[in-house]
């Protein structure tokens, strides 16, 4: 709200081509899917354009910023919208957990026979049919209530491994590489504001580095459960929810990790960022800082209990 | 890049609109986004309306007649969907588009070229949803409410690109309701108050709210069902130990929160038209503001009440009959507020005011039968039946739709410069409270009387009913087709409106000259 003229904005190309290259996206994705012709290649096509488009776009928003056009009110806009966005993120995932905590405390024990909606058993049993026999309500349920004949059973789950294999359990190593990047992370950012861009630069380049290496470890946890465990999507709710919370997890890293390295790239080469002035950097930041909250989450509810 | 800022002076100089197409591809003005919004859903309007009439052809006698039961399939889900999708959300988000900056005093949105986006997405998931229908196996045939395993396993080939349109949707609602909320958060004009802001703005603070907490959880729940599908997971299906039931739940965590995205915006503009006509303040404004975050807050926690025949144990069923009949109370408030806002108030009834005291009154029919539909017990009775139907129509088409009709009689002298024909507009109403009550009314009776929905026949007992409710269909169809003539000639010419069009109408937007210049405030307005 602040006095003077107001900021009006240009038209522009960019969004048209956003749109158009999300279409190419959808069309290809569907294509590939379904195995119509084409398919990937429209999806390379829309994965291109959107690529460009978001760069162009993103260019032209920090050449705006560095000629000054964008008002005080703008930038304030900027760090709503960017919340906003975190928010949506926060609810994404907020579907998957809800589903977790479904199965775990609903779907699971009834297809045990326990609970007030317990599947009738003895039922299921006259009826000639041993389907649901034998299924324990255990987590991680490594069986499947189908005792394999639909889905696959796996031989092991990625569960706390008794203090004796602590050392070798992956997902510990990677809390503690996320946490550590939040630190760092933190750490550039008061290199920042203190006016050392040496501090920001290596800081923030500590942060991208631990970023690939948690991405790593979790390309060689996912490498262990299909080749070793026989943990795959296939294996039932432990295998589904597994991998789609790890997934997009892994995901939204991997754009953070983006996110952190456009920065560097911007900091290093182009000197971007002032003591006062760096929203582009605390944006993604934030995102960072969002994506290591899901990862406690996760560590938790997905590991641990 | 010094060639980039000088041409960035040099458009900011002259503020008309590019001249041909390219002002509605490369635009970034709230008007003409908000345009471009309005005339989308009216397509998408009209086009799920044909489907609509298919529909009620086919019901018009027992029997098969006219389509094949999977094309009937496919027509009502897609009838939904495109309503829902098209036809009612980006009605509503072009009219925040040009309503919310004018309300509160701002130049455009807050983010002009994501407002861009938001809208461009829409044509395209719209063309990616309609596609589907030329697809082999045919267009979604599950219902617009997609419930696994009939969305999963037994789902038509074309279902990967509906999940893939769902998804592009999302994205352009979540954008659209990140720029309305920054919009309201940042650029109101000194001295506008939160509770000062006009109630339209703050029925769209809200559904914005709403909009960006359940968008997401959708897009979660179309992507189990594409991983289900495609990749081998097993969240909706008990072999591998998921359930069908959780879909229901992910479903409609997001169903009932959007039934509020479709009706809140509905609040502040009749709010508006009844202060307006009845030329007084509106009655209670801080407790409409509370009315409308309580019934946003309780939309979290209602959502089972659309699963009670599914099998819950007893404490949810319970617990989720309370909670939905809870919200009868906020919902309350605002009718006795608007019925107290008209109490001795020199009313005239043009046009909006008959639309808006026509929403005053279908909608509270329809909240009542959805009262009923709350109690657990009696649900049981009328689950998945024609009263359903009868119900949700009436929230929806007296409801949502009568009020954008409403806001566009309201606010089009605004928009154009014209007044439309007011005896058109009239008669355009009374054609359509007339085919909209023979439409829906007779569907409580036949539901009580247990006529499943989503059937293309039925018993012969329900034909007399049916056959007076394809009528009323029609009927109210083509009207729809005359008010597009009546907007097409207002906007063509008619008689020039003032600038306060409205003898009682009060608010920033009345200030400015009509039609509304293209960039409204370059300088903040005063609000005392």
């Amino acid at each position: 709200m602040s006095g003077g003229n107001y900021y009006v904005p240009d038209s522009s190309r960019y969004p048209i081509f956003a749109a158009t290259s999300l279409f190419f996206l959808v069309m290809g994705a569907g294509g590939t899917i379904n195995g119509t012709d084409n398919g990937t290649t429209v999806l390379y096509l829309g994965f291109i354009c959107m690529t460009l488009t978001m760069f162009f776009w993103f260019r032209t928003v920090v050449q705006e910023h560095l000629a000054g056009l964008d008002s005080a009110q703008l930038k304030k806009s900027y760090v709503f919208g960017m919340a906003w966005f975190i928010f949506s993120e926060v609810m994404f995932f907020a579907a998957f957990f809800g589903a977790l905590f479904y199965v775990r405390t609903f779907a699971v024990p009834w297809l045990a026979g326990e609970g007030e909606k317990g599947a009738p058993i003895e039922f299921v049993q006259e009826m000639g049919v041993d389907f649901w026999t034998g299924f324990e309500n255990t987590w991680p349920v490594i069986a499947t209530p189908d005792n394999g004949s639909e889905y696959e059973i796996a031989d092991k789950t990625m569960a706390f491994p008794g203090w004796s294999n602590v050392l070798a359990w992956l997902p510990l190593w990677n809390t503690i590489i996320l946490l550590s990047s939040s630190v760092t992370v933190h750490f550039a950012h008061l290199g920042l504001k203190n006016g050392s861009r040496k501090s920001f630069n290596r800081w923030l380049g500590a942060t991208v580095g631990l970023a690939v290496i948690f991405l790593g470890l979790q390309a060689a946890e996912y490498y262990e459960a299909y080749a070793h465990y026989g943990l795959t999507l296939n294996s039932g709710i432990y295998g589904s929810t597994f991998f789609m919370l790890t997934g997009f997890h892994g995901f939204h890293v991997f754009l953070g990790c983006c996110m952190l390295s456009v920065m560097l790239v911007r900091s290093v080469f182009f000197n971007h960022f002032e003591t006062h002035d760096h929203f582009g950097f605390e944006a993604a930041s934030w995102y960072w800082h969002f994506v290591d909250v899901v990862w406690v989450m996760l560590f938790f509810f997905v590991y641990i209990i | 890049m010094s060639a980039v800022i000088e041409n960035h002076h040099n458009e900011h100089d002259h503020h008309g609109p590019a001249k041909g197409l390219k002002r509605w591809f490369y635009t970034t003005n709230h008007k003409d986004i908000g345009t471009l919004y309005l005339w989308f859903s009216f397509a998408m309007f009209l086009i799920g309306g044909a489907m609509a009439m298919i529909i009620r052809a086919e019901l018009f006698q027992p029997g098969m007649q006219i389509v094949e039961p999977e094309f009937y399939n496919q027509m009502i889900t897609l009838h939904g969907l495109i309503m829902i999708f098209g036809g009612v959300m980006p009605a509503f988000v072009g009219l925040a588009n040009w309503l919310v900056p004018m309300m509160i005093g701002a130049p455009d949105m807050a983010l002009p070229r994501m407002n861009n986006l938001s809208f461009w997405i829409l044509p395209f998931a719209f063309f990616v949803l309609l596609s589907s229908l030329f697809m082999e196996g045919g267009a979604p045939n599950f219902g617009w409410t997609f419930y696994a395993p009939l969305s999963t396993t037994y789902a038509p080939p074309s279902t990967t690109f509906f999940i893939f349109s769902v998804h592009i949707m999302g994205a352009s609602s979540i954008m659209g309701s990140i720029n309305v909320i920054v919009t309201i958060m940042n650029m109101r004009a000194p001295g506008m108050g939160l509770m000062k802001m006009p109630l339209f703005v703050w029925s769209w603070l809200i559904t914005a709210y709403l909009l960006i907490a359940v968008m997401p959880v959708l897009a979660g729940a179309v992507t189990m069902m594409l991983m289900d599908i495609h990749f081998g997971t097993s969240f909706f299906n008990a072999a591998g130990g998921g359930d069908p039931v959780l879909f229901q739940h992910i479903f409609w965590f997001f169903g009932h929160p959007e039934v509020y995205i479709m009706i809140l915006p509905a609040f502040g503009i009749v709010s508006h038209i009844i202060e307006t006509f009845s030329r007084k303040q509106l009655f209670g404004y801080s407790s409409m503001v509370w009315a409308m975050l309580s019934i946003a807050i309780l939309s979290f926690v209602v959502w089972a009440h659309h699963m009670f025949t599914v099998g819950m144990p007893l404490a949810a069923e319970l617990f989720f009959m309370w909670s939905t009949m809870l919200i009868a109370v906020p919902t309350g408030v605002k009718v006795f507020n608007w019925i107290a806002t008209m109490f001795k108030g020199s009313i005239t009834f043009e046009t909006p005011m008959l639309f808006a005291c026509a929403f005053v009154v279908l909608f509270t029919l329809g909240g009542f039968s959805g009262l009923m539909l709350a109690i657990t017990p009696a649900d049981f009775q009328y689950h998945d039946t024609y009263f359903v139907v009868a119900h949700f129509h009436y929230v929806l088409v007296p409801g949502a739709i009568f009020s954008i009709m409403a806001a566009v009689y309201y606010w089009i002298p605004k928009w154009t410069g014209n007044m439309y024909d007011e005896r058109l507009g009239r008669l355009h109403f009374w054609l359509s409270f007339i085919g909209v009550n023979v439409t829906f009314f007779p569907q409580h009776f036949i539901g009580l009387a247990g006529m499943p929905r989503r059937v293309p026949d039925y018993a012969l007992q329900f034909a007399d009913w049916n056959m007076v409710s394809t009528a009323g269909a029609f009927l109210f169809g083509f009207s729809q087709v005359f008010f597009l003539f009546i907007v097409v000639k207002t906007v063509m010419g008619g008689k020039q409106a003032t600038d306060q069009v409205w003898e009682g109408a009060r608010g920033l937007e009345w200030t400015v000259d009509s039609p509304a210049p293209y960039h409204t405030f370059s300088v903040p307005p005063k609000v005392s």
